[in-house]
């Protein structure tokens, strides 16, 4: 097995996934598109009702600024044909490009995403080979019991209760925000205040995962370390350490894997409840808030994005499928 | 469903912070607010603004960062009386149809060009006459402005119009805009509505989409050694628990329109590092009323609807579901409203036995399980408070046996059923009564004011010749104590043919740092007024 035979067909297999999304794409666009059009109100009523005021010549001219006064499908047509070429369109609502607005938003959805994601892979995993190495010991239990208890915890009541115990009572940590506004850091005292910032956040996003992949991993660990070749290495006199480690984990990671694939998705999705309790300034609150405030470019530019998120991120886990499992490779 | 999510969520925070506040060991109360005293202030915003231009859009949250940037001509005090700001004096002509603003001297945006009466012209001529929501009725009677010098403003009207003055003494209601920025432009598409250019004592600085606004001190601003403060930080902050500990941290030194949970509140209002301010709300006099839609049956019966008004208690809902912010509402102009508003005009007293009668005269008699006509009630999706409103409003009238089916929705969903669609029985929502009746008040009873389709104009399909003489003739009436008594009359004829119920007057609350001084001494309070004043105590 060289790296000279791998690449290649590997390249061939994220062209033809990247194929075969565009027409998913397009029906994720229809489909939102309409499924938003459904919803009563449009974006000038919004505007105009948080006003608190209007007459109808305001109306009509914000309908017709925002291109609302059109019939239904020669928006839909005009939207798609100016997707085709690559643009995203305008968000009247916050008079921004809607790329401009989520460039500015991704990052820290991002940040947020990868640590919360990586915290939980690496925790959950650990815990999962700790718990499973001596099945019912109390260290079992105990981690079996934790992962019960995480699980069972809605998300948003987590951190509320984070903020009231470590920032309210103890002021150890910032309630909310990604950083301290205007406070002039620069190089590192940024990084570190930053990352003071996200202590709360990411524990909050990451510990229902961390529950999960715990579950998961160790009911795969216990699962692989019944198979025949696992008894011909013990036969053999490897160490538990080794087979644990070099033979057992390896495979036994498959399933959380395909978890970790499934999950970016909803992960976008679950970290708009963090984001509103936090106020961080990411994306899933700009998606929530554009559904209210009937921002269809916006709402579509985010969905769109998530959409290829999750499509990119599907691919890369088969692609670790096959490292992790040669045979999987060869089929 | 969110809303009730929300209010799950709320209730939760609520359960905890009871707990917590008995589980706190010594005196671990947050640490010192860190910025205070070093003139940094931080605000909590939210929702947050779509742009930044108070003048073209009159959303509320706008106006708080808005009218830091940008003044008005003239401004209310906390007693309603008339203050100069930009204009240094005022006057009017004996026949009410031309006034005349002397300008302050020396006065320059932010970007150096000075203020002059052009600016004043295009304003009033170009946006607000023009874009503003209200002031296409504020100023419908301006035909023209004249600047005979660059200090000097001369508006001509060609009828009296005594409202006007008020509309022109508000930062949130009727900013000045620098003519030089956007003349000539498409001023909806200019840059300049999100990244405001003014004559205020703080300078627009960054907007970082979702998570702040930043202002600073404008060096040279034209009263000498103002503003005290540094900077101010608008901090989005959409979470209402998420708001209250970051008072409670310090982390936020201020925040207006309410900003945390009523259930929150008897907490704060003990707490040694915040206060709560009630006033400067009069600009926008809040209240909360019932709407009945007089094109279904049995409510155009006006018995019904009086009914419904005697059986509602506005002295508990008051006390119950707004914990005593507010006072019980007994005419649709409301007490703050102190130059217009009168009890001398007719009352529904809570009286359910008055209420069962004159549905019995009716003929609407109590049918199979006591019930004697079903009706829909729609509340404004603002939160938690008002659902609790429909809730309360729903037990009130089962009393009397008629039955109510609330129907909870999104706000969008909300403005087209009740203003597009006219899809509804009942609705109970918050209106601004404006410290003027045209601004505000007028709209739920003339009949010119029936617009399918846009917000906030009349939807109960009222409609009377009377009511619209009253109304049309008080516009422009130019003695103040000949519109004092028309609008007693209108107060008379809405109670007495009650296509509104007044339920409430709202008292909103800004909750701020001990610490913080003079961040409310204006009828618009947090929203309209300029901060210059305001500083932290050492």
């Amino acid at each position: 097995m060289t790296i000279t035979w791998r690449l290649p067909q590997a390249a061939r297999m994220v062209a033809r996934r990247l194929l075969k999304a565009l027409p998913l794409l397009l029906a994720v666009v229809i489909f939102n598109f309409i499924l938003l059009k459904l919803a009563p109100g449009d974006a000038a009523e919004v505007l105009a009702g948080e006003s608190g005021a209007a007459t109808p010549e305001y109306l009509a001219e914000l309908r017709a600024r925002f291109g609302l006064d059109r019939p239904i499908h020669i928006q839909l047509g005009s939207y798609v044909w100016q997707l085709a070429q690559l643009d995203l369109g305008y968000s009247f609502r916050h008079n921004q490009s809607v790329l401009q607005l989520i460039l500015g938003r991704l990052p820290a959805t991002l940040l947020l995403m990868a640590s919360g994601l990586l915290v939980a892979v690496t925790l959950g995993a650990w815990l999962g080979v700790m718990a499973s190495r001596k099945v019912n010991s109390l260290r079992d239990n105990l981690i079996s019991l934790f992962a019960m208890l995480a699980f069972a915890t809605p998300v948003f009541w987590m951190g509320l209760m984070m903020i009231v115990l470590f920032s309210v009572h103890l002021g150890w940590l910032p309630s909310s925000g990604m950083e301290t506004i205007a406070a002039g850091h620069q190089g590192l005292t940024r990084v570190l205040d930053v990352a003071r910032h996200m202590i709360m956040p990411v524990a909050t996003l990451s510990l229902f995962y961390v529950a999960l992949y715990t579950r998961v991993m160790r009911a795969s660990m216990l699962e692989v370390f019944n198979q025949d070749y696992v008894t011909t290495a013990r036969a053999k006199g490897l160490s538990e350490r080794r087979i644990t480690f070099r033979h057992v984990l390896r495979n036994a990671l498959l399933p959380v894997a395909t978890l970790v694939g499934v999950q970016i998705g909803g992960m976008l999705g679950g970290s708009v409840l963090v984001e509103t309790v936090f106020s961080w300034p990411g994306l899933g609150r700009l998606a929530f808030e554009a559904v209210f405030q009937r921002d269809i470019n916006l709402l579509l530019g985010i969905l769109l994005l998530c959409s290829f998120v999750v499509i990119l991120a599907n691919i890369a886990v088969d692609l670790a499928y096959s490292w992790l499992d040669p045979r999987i490779r060869r089929s | 469903m969110i809303i009730l999510f929300r209010h799950v969520l709320r209730k939760l925070a609520v359960v905890f912070l009871c707990c917590g506040a008995v589980l706190k060991a010594g005196p671990a109360l947050a640490q010192n607010p860190p910025s205070a005293g070093e003139g940094v202030l931080s605000f909590a915003l939210s929702p947050e603004p779509p742009f930044l231009l108070s003048a073209i859009n009159t959303t509320l949250q706008m106006g708080m960062v808005t009218s830091k940037v940008m003044e008005s001509l003239l401004y209310l005090d906390t007693a309603l009386a008339l203050q100069p700001q930009l204009a240094q004096s005022w006057s009017v002509s004996a026949d009410g149809r031309s006034y005349t603003f002397k300008l302050r001297p020396n006065v320059k945006w932010h970007d150096g060009k000075p203020f002059t009466s052009a600016d004043v012209r295009f304003t009033v001529m170009e946006v607000l006459k023009k874009l503003h929501p209200r002031g296409r009725s504020s100023f419908a009677k301006v035909v023209s402005v004249e600047t005979p010098d660059p200090l000097t403003a001369v508006i001509k009207l060609s009828q009296a119009a005594p409202p006007m003055l008020t509309a022109l003494a508000s930062g949130y209601e009727s900013p000045m805009v620098p003519a030089h920025l956007f003349e000539g432009t498409d001023i909806a598409a200019n840059p300049f509505i999100s990244k405001p250019v003014g004559t205020g004592p703080f300078v627009f600085k960054e907007w970082k989409k979702g998570s702040h606004i930043v202002l600073e001190r404008n060096p040279n601003y034209w009263r000498p050694g103002k503003p005290a403060l540094q900077r101010i930080v608008f901090r989005i902050i959409n979470d209402a628990s998420a708001r209250a500990a970051g008072l409670e941290t310090g982390e936020l030194q201020i925040g207006g329109l309410s900003p945390i949970p009523l259930t929150d509140l008897a907490r704060i209002a003990n707490s040694p590092v915040l206060s709560i301010e009630k006033r400067g709300y009069a600009y926008m006099s809040p209240f909360i009323l019932m709407e009945v839609n007089l094109r279904r049956p049995p409510l155009n019966d006006v018995r019904v609807r009086q009914a419904i008004a005697h059986a509602i208690d506005r002295q508990r809902l008051t006390q119950i579901v707004w914990m005593g912010y507010g006072e019980p509402a007994v005419s649709p102009i409301p007490s703050s409203v102190t130059t217009f508003h009168s009890k001398d005009i007719p009352k529904y007293e809570f009286d359910p036995e008055k209420a069962k009668k004159l549905l019995d005269e009716v003929g609407l008699k109590p049918g199979a399980g006591g019930w004697r006509f079903k009706m829909t009630h729609d509340f404004v999706p603002l939160g938690s408070d008002y659902q609790r409103t429909g809730e309360f409003i729903k037990q009130s009238l089962a009393r009397v046996g008629i039955e109510v089916e609330l129907r909870s929705q999104d706000l969008p969903t909300y403005l087209r059923r009740v203003y597009t669609d006219y899809d509804f029985d009942t609705t109970s929502l918050f209106y601004g009564a404006f410290a003027d009746p045209t601004q505000g008040v007028q709209r739920l009873f003339w009949s010119k004011s029936i617009q399918k389709g846009v917000v906030y104009t009349n939807p109960t399909d009222y409609r009377s010749p009377e009511m619209d003489r009253i109304i049309e003739s008080a516009q422009s009436e130019a003695d103040p104590a000949k519109r004092k008594a028309l609008y007693l009359e209108m107060q008379r004829l809405a109670m007495t043919d009650l296509p509104i119920i007044p339920l409430m007057e709202t008292r909103f609350t800004t909750v701020a740092s001990r610490k913080l001084k003079n961040h409310t001494i204006s009828a618009d309070g947090v929203i309209g007024g300029n901060f210059a004043d305001a500083y932290f105590e050492k």
